[in-house]
């Protein structure tokens, strides 16, 4: 297999682009990934997202975006794993260049939902959940999560101040993201007192809906290195799965997936979860995140709450945990998350992030999940 | 140039409310919503239109206030628009039963006009543009609405009853005369109600940035420019108001503070009375002004679109306040109901008879 990179990135910001369609979103990301990688053209498209085709009643997404953005005629597919499909998608694309198929490849995440109501995005994001054993019998997506939050606090004695140190430190670095839906600071009160969503999770537990592009551009070492001085090594990829339903996992506070990708990930690029310097793992709601960062290894068992709100993983601490926000702040366009993490990370190692730069990272990790856990994704990267 | 809106003014203003009123946090009860919502709308309660009320006679009662003040003879008004979501019948006109009601009929022109919340006030500029050009000396334009609300929507804190008219004639037997108005109009669909739906859908956040703050500020900037007025020149600022909170803040982005819009906000007290609602406010607003002051009037339509104008209160007013009952009057005045009495009233309960 060969060495793959990351040659250029883009993204658009994220919130309610009324004005723009999601060729337009993923236009513009693109062409900045293009601009960014020095003009090169990808010689093939991937695309990560989830709603198009339930949502917006568009398939044949890759050839649709391909030519919106002059790259009519290349290879060009979706990637759906739910709000996974962006990491996912990054895995494809990887093993298209890895593999010596291509030399440089596009991957880009894109979602537009602000353009339905909310009964709507619920509906259709509850499709990441298992139809026949979850979403028949009404459950959301949000009361699933809910499950899993109340079990975890009452498991592991979490107060409920505990669980709100996560949102409240996501909003803070988002504050400073160009790029962030929720740029405002919030406080421990203001999540306790929030509007329940599913009890326990309340509206400042939750990511925002949100429209939002982005892009990658990977390529060999070959092609890299006329590219670029600073090129970004992709240094190890991990995709795993798990029983879509909740009520089969073996351990319900256990993200199997996540362990698993990581493990693949972290022997791939020859490195222990020790050697992670930043992070964007995903919380699409405060459990989510706390279970990430347990699952690869950052925290202990039942431990990630607490640390978090004795202030761990904070700017300047060891990992570096979502400097852009995460889902709950930077924003949550769901398909097109995955994306945003890899490329977050990748200007992180580069230096050139536009908000809370890490301290001068080595090692940085992306984690973006479909589902409660079903599909994950852990994606290493090395400057 | 002299603009033609300033040939012309309000000679006669009428509000009415009726008296019933569903509490929001009744709402909150039935349906369940957080304990915060109606604080977060900035919504007390609301006016319910009685069994025996609808848009056309919440209407009539408006205008025959409009007519006390206006003290002029029924006939010589050639015009009347009747603005407004909640026709009673999908085809007869409403304006006519008005208008023969009030003995304006039958040399007048006569309409009903949609255009969601803001029909009314294209009736207004109409009226404005037949007096200006002396095609006739009074018209009469009427917002009245019975608004609907999808049964635990959360536009069931706001959606009300009540209606505001006013009587346009020549400035100088006004109360207030123009000095300009503007419209903004886009194909916005951010609210919405098919033929035959009894209740409204809408876009949720949708109907906030690119419907409501835009179009009212962008109406409001363009008469702005072409009167070379800004908001410092006003003292007090009406806008449409779908809920307590949208009023204030679309009045911050304008940069009018908030002493200049309290006077003029109405929905905290008697909820979003949809055509009436930017009206009752100029109404209120009007029972209160004193001669020189000027007032910014914006309504709002989804759909969408908005107005704005600016009226100069003359010596005329202080004369024709106490010629019909205020809107405070009718805001104090008010019997409290539970949503089973509301649900009857607005006919949420469907009774089947033999």
């Amino acid at each position: 297999m060969r060495k793959v990179y990351v040659v250029g990135v883009g993204m658009t910001s994220i919130g309610r682009h009324y004005k723009r369609s999601m060729r337009d979103l993923f236009a513009e990301a693109t062409l900045q990934a293009i601009d960014d990688a020095k003009g090169e053209k990808p010689q093939a498209l991937v695309v990560g997202n989830m709603l198009s085709s339930s949502m917006g009643e568009q398939d044949s997404l890759g050839a649709l975006l391909a030519d919106s953005a002059g790259l009519r005629g290349i290879p060009a597919f979706k990637v759906e794993a739910a709000c996974g499909s962006g990491g996912a998608a990054f895995f494809a694309a990887y093993n298209m260049v890895a593999s010596g198929m291509f030399d440089v490849v596009l991957v880009a995440g894109v979602e537009k939902m602000t353009e339905h109501i909310t009964a709507t995005v619920t509906r259709a994001l509850a499709q990441a959940a298992d139809a026949e054993y979850e979403l028949f019998y009404g459950a959301s997506f949000t009361g699933l999560n809910a499950l899993l939050m109340r079990y975890y606090m009452e498991k592991y004695r979490v107060s409920r101040e505990e669980m709100a140190a996560w949102p409240v430190l996501m909003h803070e670095n988002a504050s400073q993201n160009p790029f962030a839906q929720l740029r405002f600071k919030i406080t421990v009160e203001q999540v306790l007192n929030a509007m329940v969503v599913a009890d326990p999770i309340t509206l400042l537990d939750s990511s925002p809906m949100g429209d939002g592009a982005a892009a990658v551009m990977i390529a060999s070492e070959e092609v890299a290195r006329k590219l670029t001085d600073t090129p970004v090594r992709v240094a190890g990829v991990g995709l795993a799965t798990d029983s879509v339903d909740l009520s089969t996992r073996l351990e319900l506070d256990d993200l199997a997936a996540a362990r698993l990708a990581a493990e693949k990930a972290y022997r791939m690029a020859g490195v222990e979860a020790g050697d992670i310097d930043v992070a964007e793992v995903h919380d699409a709601f405060t459990i989510t995140g706390l279970l990430s960062l347990e699952a690869l290894g950052l925290a202990g068992r039942g431990e990630a709450a607490k640390l978090v709100a004795e202030g761990r993983f904070r700017p300047g601490d060891r990992p570096e945990v979502n400097l852009s926000g995460g889902l709950k702040a930077r924003g949550h366009p769901v398909g097109a998350t995955g994306v945003y993490q890899i490329a977050e990370i990748a200007m992180q190692l580069r230096g050139d992030f536009p908000g809370v730069k890490a301290s001068n990272p080595e090692v940085g990790l992306a984690e973006n999940i479909g589902g409660h856990g079903a599909t994950i994704s852990v994606v290493v990267l090395r400057r | 140039m002299t603009r033609p809106e300033s040939k012309t003014g309000i000679v006669g203003w009428g509000a009415y409310v009726p008296r019933y009123r569903l509490k929001a946090e009744e709402v909150v009860r039935v349906w369940g919503f957080e304990k915060s919502m109606p604080q977060n709308l900035f919504i007390i309660e609301k006016a319910v239109g009685g069994p025996d009320e609808d848009a056309l006679t919440i209407g009539w009662e408006a205008a025959r206030n409009a007519l006390m003040r206006a003290q002029v003879d029924p006939a010589e008004i050639k015009a009347v628009f009747f603005g407004t979501e909640s026709k009673p019948y999908a085809v007869k006109p409403s304006a006519t039963v008005i208008a023969e009601a009030l003995g304006i009929t039958p040399v007048t022109m006569a309409s009903d006009l949609e255009f969601a919340c803001r029909a009314g006030s294209e009736g207004l500029r109409a009226s404005i543009g037949l007096v200006s050009s002396g095609m006739m000396k009074y018209a009469m334009a009427i917002g009245s609405d019975t608004a609907q609300a999808n049964p635990g929507d959360v536009l069931e804190f706001t959606a009300s009853s009540g209606a505001a008219a006013f009587i346009v004639g020549p400035r100088e037997e006004s109360v207030a005369y123009f000095e300009g108005s503007y419209t903004y109009v886009t194909d916005t669909p951010d609210f919405w109600r098919r033929g035959l739906s009894p209740y409204p859908l809408h876009g949720e956040g949708f109907t906030g940035e690119p419907a409501y703050f835009h179009h009212i500020i962008s109406a409001v900037k363009g008469l702005f420019e072409e009167l070379g007025l800004g908001p410092e020149d006003f003292d007090y600022a009406v806008f449409h108001q779908p809920n307590g909170k949208f009023p204030l803040r679309v009045g911050k982005k304008l940069g009018f503070p908030k002493e200049k819009v309290m006077p003029g906000l109405v929905t905290p007290w008697i909820g979003n009375t949809y055509n009436g609602s930017a009206f009752i406010g100029l109404a209120k607003v009007l029972d209160q002004a004193r001669p020189g002051q000027r007032i910014l009037v914006a309504p709002f339509g989804s759909g969408a679109g908005s107005d704005a104008y600016s009226l100069v209160v003359t010596d005329k007013i202080e004369e024709k306040k106490p010629l019909a009952p205020t809107v405070e009057d009718y805001i104090r005045r008010k019997i409290y109901i539970d949503y089973s009495l509301y649900s009857r009233f607005r006919g949420i309960i469907r009774r089947i008879t033999a």
